[in-house]
């Protein structure tokens, strides 16, 4: 995973609230079996409306996607961040995401802040006046900035810290695994198996 | 200190807690499907790592596979390549696998527990949402992407921040005719989309305590509709019932032991959770979605609502979406709404006591000409214990069409799909744009309500019959 220190760009506004991860990516692109080549099915279904944000030229580039409260609730498909990703989109701001999007948001480094609704609807207000707004996200002092506005966000530190150094969670398990196993030694003995197969 | 069931099965599960870190928790179970696991098995690849533990791991295939003709190869060669990889992959890193054909194939919520390694105090994930089905037995299951899949394969842990904790008490007793469907998708409709995210849900009171495994199963599995990413229910006599015959219950002193644990397995008198809220289940109507999200729900008796009357703008906004999209005007009754489809299946009704009591409500009837109606069993297990039963039979003589199992039209990844416009009754789990095909509209119900409306052509429940 690469370090995440700062990212600085243009602003697609999703002014959708419930922007749930079948529309990010609907399930017929999901038989992919790599994490890449995804973008094209982003927005899949709203994308064939010429007026969707995504498809107005204004917009083109954007790499912070600010969307309404609670995105990314439904599916758990981490197929929704790679597509986000593919697209170019290295951050998004909303007032709410749901627990599992956030999650796997954080493993593949894709930065997620969370936002006071105001604050989001202020950015829209912003990009909506002058479509060329850029937005920084500064991981470091933890703060959004555009024109002379600075919001601080909240994320806990130790997500940070590991998105920062773009450190890998197997690898830092890795450095655990004894006490894996000694807790695995200790496991009741009628804890089921999957092997052998019973039937 | 008074701790509740989630706080104990998750100091149960700490491998190692450190303070400014997640913790880290073992993980009791990993079930795998085709869907969200190739890139997790490449990852182990490149790494050079192995499954740490295949005895705790199980795949099926599901979520892409047809549910016709499944003993010819499958005709989309972008399905096939994905079901392959995952036969491939378990054949290489020694992962049991219940492949299309296996009498144990179907729905991964579904194989499970019928085959009896669902059991109350562990940790299940799986790299599907409805994991949180499995809460049903006291376990806390919850769903995980394709990174944290590899990350379990190649440790058997997750590192996790503790969730907040939520009860949500049931009390009274059901009507005749409303269900354990009605009882989420009236919590949902109640709390939200994301009321419930941060959260584990523990569902309780005496109308929880009066449902079958198979009910409490439904109302687990639609945790992730309210926002949470689990939720529970405390193992009691019917849970232990229900696992005793399974293939993979302990036996002999195993079995006492794992009971005696299990019992232990309850929220404390006077523990504290952080969030509760209480309802009513005598004041319970059968429940259907109007909108575009499962909180977008109302009882059957009730009117599409007019967006104007809705004082939240942002509501207001997604209800005005919603009702373009579903094709519905503001006002009109619910009942009045006419279906070209029904769908009877997934992971949230596709097991054996669904399908027995819509089967039940069509019996000797014929579906209106004007529906098509797809039966769906959650498994092949599931679909053999029907027809022994002859509710195949039923199905076909109502004139519905009885296919085998898997994932099907809850998701729309195989054949099984909306068309443009095309309006269901649908017993799965979500209604979001598109989600049963491109351009569908859903309308979630239960099996009994989706068994009425076959028979009436519109929203209906078998009181209107």
């Amino acid at each position: 995973m690469d370090k995440y220190l700062t990212h600085t760009g243009t602003v697609l506004p999703l002014c959708r609230s419930n922007v749930d991860t079948d529309q990010i990516i609907p399930a017929v692109y999901l038989k992919r079996v790599t994490k890449s080549g995804f973008e094209d099915g982003l927005f899949g279904a709203w994308r064939n409306d010429p007026e969707f944000v995504l498809n107005k030229p204004e917009f083109s580039g954007a790499t912070i996607l600010v969307a309404g409260v609670d995105f990314g609730t439904g599916s758990s498909r981490e197929h929704a961040v790679w597509a986000l990703q593919n697209y170019g989109f290295k951050v998004v701001i909303s007032s709410r995401f749901a627990d599992i999007f956030r999650g796997n948001s954080q493993k593949a480094g894709l930065l997620t802040v969370v936002l006071p609704q105001e604050e989001v609807e202020a950015i829209w207000n912003a990009v909506e006046a002058d479509p060329k707004t850029t937005v920084t996200v500064d991981l470091e002092s933890k703060s959004v900035k555009y024109g002379d506005k600075k919001i601080a966000f909240e994320i806990d530190d130790y997500t940070r810290w590991r998105l920062m150094e773009g450190l890998d969670d197997i690898g830092l398990t890795m450095k655990k695994i004894d006490e894996v196993s000694a807790f695995e030694a200790k496991r009741a003995s009628f804890k089921p198996k999957t092997l052998p197969a019973l039937s | 200190m008074a701790t509740t069931l989630a706080e104990k099965i998750w100091a149960d599960h700490i491998v190692s807690s450190n303070p400014g870190e997640p913790d880290l928790l073992y993980i009791d179970l990993h079930l795998i499907h085709e869907v969200t696991s190739p890139q997790a098995f490449d990852g182990l690849r490149l790494a050079g790592r192995k499954v740490r533990r295949p005895d705790l791991t199980i795949a099926t295939e599901d979520h892409n596979v047809p549910t016709l003709n499944i003993d010819k190869p499958i005709a989309d060669p972008v399905s096939k390549l994905q079901v392959d990889t995952l036969r491939k992959n378990a054949a290489e890193f020694g992962v049991r696998i219940h492949s299309l054909g296996d009498v144990d194939q179907g729905i991964v919520h579904v194989v499970g527990p019928q085959l009896g390694i669902t059991q109350p105090g562990m940790t299940i994930v799986c790299g599907d949402s409805h994991t949180s089905t499995h809460g049903a037995f006291g376990a806390l299951a919850f769903g995980i992407g394709t990174s944290e899949v590899e990350h379990v394969l190649a440790t058997q842990t997750l590192p996790l921040i503790r969730p907040k904790t939520m009860a949500i008490n049931v009390e009274g007793k059901l009507k005749p005719g409303v269900t354990s469907k009605d009882i989420i998708l009236a919590i949902i409709a109640k709390i939200g989309t994301g009321g419930g995210q941060g959260y584990v849900l523990e569902y309780r009171g005496s109308a929880i305590r009066e449902l079958s495994m198979e009910s409490r199963m439904t109302v687990c599995n639609m945790s992730i509709e309210a926002g949470a990413r689990a939720g529970l229910i405390a193992p009691d006599e019917v849970t232990f019932e229900y696992l005793k015959a399974k293939p993979h219950a302990p036996k002999g002193a195993d079995w006492d032991a794992a009971v005696a644990y299990w019992k232990t397995l309850q929220s404390d008198q006077g523990a504290k959770f952080d969030k509760e809220i209480t309802i009513n289940a005598d004041d319970l109507e059968p429940f259907v979605t109007w909108g575009t999200n499962p909180g977008q729900g109302l009882p059957l008796n009730a009117k599409v609502p007019n967006p104007a009357e809705i004082s939240d703008a942002e509501e207001r906004g997604a209800a005005e979406r919603a009702l373009t999209y579903m094709g519905l005007t503001a006002g009109t009754p619910l009942k009045e709404i006419k279906v070209d489809t029904v769908f009877l299946g997934s992971c949230t009704n596709g097991r054996i006591e669904d399908l027995r009591q819509a089967a039940e409500v069509i019996k000797g009837k014929k579906i209106n000409e004007k529906v098509r109606m797809l039966v769906v069993p959650g498994s092949a297990r599931v679909r053999l214990q029907a027809e022994a039963e002859g509710l195949d039979k039923i199905y076909l003589d109502f004139g519905a069409e009885w296919r085998t199992a898997g994932c099907s039209m809850c998701l729309g990844m195989n054949p099984d799909q909306l068309t443009v416009g095309e309006r269901a009754a649908s017993t799965s789990n979500r209604n979001f744009e598109g989600r049963q095909g491109k351009g569908g509209r859903t309308h979630l119900v239960s099996p009994l309500v989706a068994a009425a409306t076959a028979i009436r052509g519109t929203l209906s429940s078998p009181a209107d019959l």
